[in-house]
């Protein structure tokens, strides 16, 4: 039911996403986009709200999905994808790319973002792995903690030693849809699946481990593994939401939140409630953006917080969310 | 009866001399007076070395007022006011960090995740934005430091009206709201810096990192200012504030007034991390990290307030000093070094302690 309502959510969100903007599209020219035909409007829909779309629709899930494990992984409600040091890594490594080899456009930044997130996620979990019970929440999250400011600080060396790189870093920093290139979803799609598919695959063992340690190893689950995998997911998701967008701030952290006052703490629904969730939060918050500043535009990561907070602080006030863990 | 009676058990020494008495614990106050002894070297450093150096000699006899009029122009006028706000905005943000954490009861509650630095942010960019340019960089903006704290303030407050619920707050809400409100704070002060001009941007960027240049007396008297009115109310705290870590039922147990402890507890440390961030810019990670190196150096179960605060002070001044020093003549934001030197070092403490089995 849930399921189904956020589904067609998404579905709204997603034709409000291909009409409204700097020209409004009615819905016959959005239909003769799908047949194929390419003038006048149609054009407009076809090669920039389509691609617009699909890339907000990609970010948003993957977000959505991240939050959730990266909650379930460290066990820690505050934890959100760029707490496991993968937004920080994606933005060390998109300054160097600007500051030090001169690239300019998103297209040319998405591996790197891609690249340092993964190396940064991979570098927090072995820190946070060592040591007798391997990795364990808190070990993780201070981890994650220490690799953000560490990599936080080169970043600002990077920006503030050059304007240049500077003018172009705040406006992948800030979390924007806007002027990125047509294919990048499709280059980014292949690692959004697989993560979703990791994802999905460990919820069960995910709903174990919430449980606690030991309790989840005497229901025969893998403890370490379990954990590690999901990392793993968390860090192929975020990798491509981070490359495709930037940092979007508040879509991992507070869809979960949202969502599980609606379908309790069962991972296999949540997981894809927040997947969805996180589609019709990101998609609504770039169509907003585009008419709130019109004609300029206000940025998705911007309007992502706007929307996002008084959810998350009204959800606490009605004691909707409980100290689900520790 | 003795005078003094002393009973040792292993990491701590109680003593009692006639009605009053105590614990020591040798190992803590060894991590407080060292602390203190690198925070004291640091200072000196401060004052002396830089891109004239003035042996210390001199840096005394300019302190006395016999000295040359040259170091004493730059002891008293540059580097001594530097480093004092260094030494106390450090303090501040190790206390507050402390305080958080210990509240909240989550390792990860620090004013730079929680709303209060954000707020801080956001109202000294919109300063510098509106404010327009001067001279001599972000720290001689006279608005910068109103509008830091007007900003702290004002999501301080809407963080422990939003936190309020039945008549009390739980860290446990005052948390997730303070996230709330920092995800909207952080937007709002990225949105500002993408619209602004570069020149003002990249103003801002600096004064963002957390930046000791050009601090005078008057910030550091802010700084100590606070840290004189609140450190006797949380020391007068001290057990409740002990007992809080170990949870709510316990101390309601142990007879510990919780809410109204906790709310005091919180406010402190807000007002800390609200001047500190006004004198300093939001000079990331001292808080976070402060009391965490400190526990784990004591090898006590909660978080320590005393050596928490000391750590901090010697943790920001070390760092500004390797901010002046290490690129001469380029002199990086005191922020950029504090993540720089204090994280590796927080991993190497983390990884320790994980070899060792205690982590976590």
């Amino acid at each position: 039911m849930l399921l189904a309502a956020l589904l067609a959510g998404v579905l709204l969100a997603c034709l409000a996403s291909v009409m409204i903007g700097a020209k409004a599209v009615a819905v016959p020219d959005v239909l003769r986009a799908l047949a194929g035909e390419r003038s006048g409007d149609a054009l407009v829909v076809s090669e920039l709200r389509f691609p617009r779309t699909l890339l907000g629709l990609l970010v948003g899930v993957c977000l959505g999905a991240a939050g959730t494990i990266a909650q379930a992984v460290t066990r820690n409600p505050l934890a959100d994808p760029g707490l496991l040091g993968v937004s920080a890594g994606a933005a060390v490594a998109v300054a160097a790319g600007i500051g030090v080899l001169g690239l300019t456009s998103p297209l040319q930044y998405v591996w790197f973002a891609f690249a340092g997130a993964a190396l940064a996620g991979a570098l927090v979990y072995l820190i946070g792995g060592t040591g007798r019970g391997g990795a364990s929440p808190v070990k993780l999250a201070l981890a994650g903690a220490a690799i953000t400011a560490l990599l936080g600080s080169v970043t600002y060396a990077l920006v503030l030693l050059d304007v240049r790189t500077l003018d172009q870093y705040r406006f992948w920093a800030v979390g924007s849809l806007a002027g990125r290139d047509g294919e990048l979803a499709a280059k980014l799609a292949p690692f959004a699946i697989a993560g979703l598919v990791l994802a999905l695959a460990l919820t069960p063992k995910l709903n174990a481990l919430e449980l606690g340690d030991e309790l989840a190893s005497s229901l025969g689950v893998k403890v370490g593994a379990t954990r590690l995998l999901g990392a793993l997911a968390v860090v192929t998701l975020t990798g491509a939401a981070v490359a495709a967008a930037g940092p979007v701030t508040f879509v991992g952290l507070v869809v979960p939140h949202v969502m599980r006052a609606f379908t309790g703490p069962d991972l296999r629904w949540l997981l894809p409630a927040s997947a969805l969730g996180g589609a019709v939060l990101l998609l609504g918050a770039d169509t907003l953006g585009r008419v709130l500043d019109h004609p300029a535009e206000v940025q998705a990561g911007v309007v992502t917080a706007f929307a996002g907070a008084p959810f998350l602080i009204a959800l606490v006030r009605r004691g909707k969310l409980r100290e689900h863990t520790r | 009866m003795t005078l003094l009676n002393v009973k040792r058990t292993p990491g701590r020494v109680g003593w009692q001399a006639g009605p009053v008495g105590g614990v020591l614990r040798p190992r803590l106050a060894m991590v407080v007076l060292g602390a203190l002894a690198l925070a004291a070297a640091a200072l000196a450093g401060s004052v002396s070395l830089g891109q004239f150096t003035i042996p210390f000699a001199d840096v005394l006899a300019a302190l006395t007022g016999t000295g040359s009029e040259d170091a004493a122009l730059i002891v008293l006028e540059l580097r001594l006011p530097r480093a004092l706000t260094g030494l106390l905005v450090g303090c501040a943000f190790g206390l507050a960090g402390a305080l958080f954490q210990a509240v909240t009861r989550n390792p990860l509650a620090s004013p730079d995740l929680i709303g209060v630095s954000a707020g801080a942010s956001a109202g000294g960019v919109a300063a510098i934005l509106i404010g327009g340019v001067t001279a001599a960089g972000a720290g001689s903006y006279e608005a910068v430091p109103i509008g830091a704290l007007a900003g702290a303030l004002a999501a301080s407050a809407v963080i422990y009206v939003m936190a309020w619920r039945g008549g009390t707050i739980t860290g446990y809400r005052f948390v997730l709201v303070g996230l709330g409100v920092h995800g909207v704070l952080g937007a709002l002060t990225s949105w500002l810096l993408a619209r602004a001009d570069i020149d003002q941007a990249s103003r801002a960027m600096v004064w963002l990192t957390g930046s000791l240049n050009g601090r005078g007396f008057e910030h550091s008297w802010w700084a100590g200012i606070a840290l004189a009115v609140v450190v006797p109310v949380v020391l007068a705290l001290s057990r409740p504030y002990q007992l809080l870590q170990y949870g709510e039922d316990t101390a309601l147990g142990l007879g510990v007034p919780v809410h109204r402890a906790r709310m005091i507890l919180l406010l402190a440390g807000v007002v800390l991390a609200a001047i500190a961030t006004a004198a300093a810019g939001p000079v990331s990670f001292v808080a976070l990290a402060a009391p965490q190196i400190a526990k784990r150096l004591a090898g006590t179960a909660s978080v320590p307030l005393l050596a928490s605060g000391c750590v901090g002070a010697a943790l920001l001044l070390g760092a500004d000093l390797a901010a002046r020093l290490v690129f001469e003549p380029i002199e990086l934001p005191v922020g950029v070094v504090t993540g720089a030197v204090g994280a590796p070092y927080l991993m190497w403490l983390l990884l320790r302690a994980n070899r060792l089995g205690t982590g976590g």
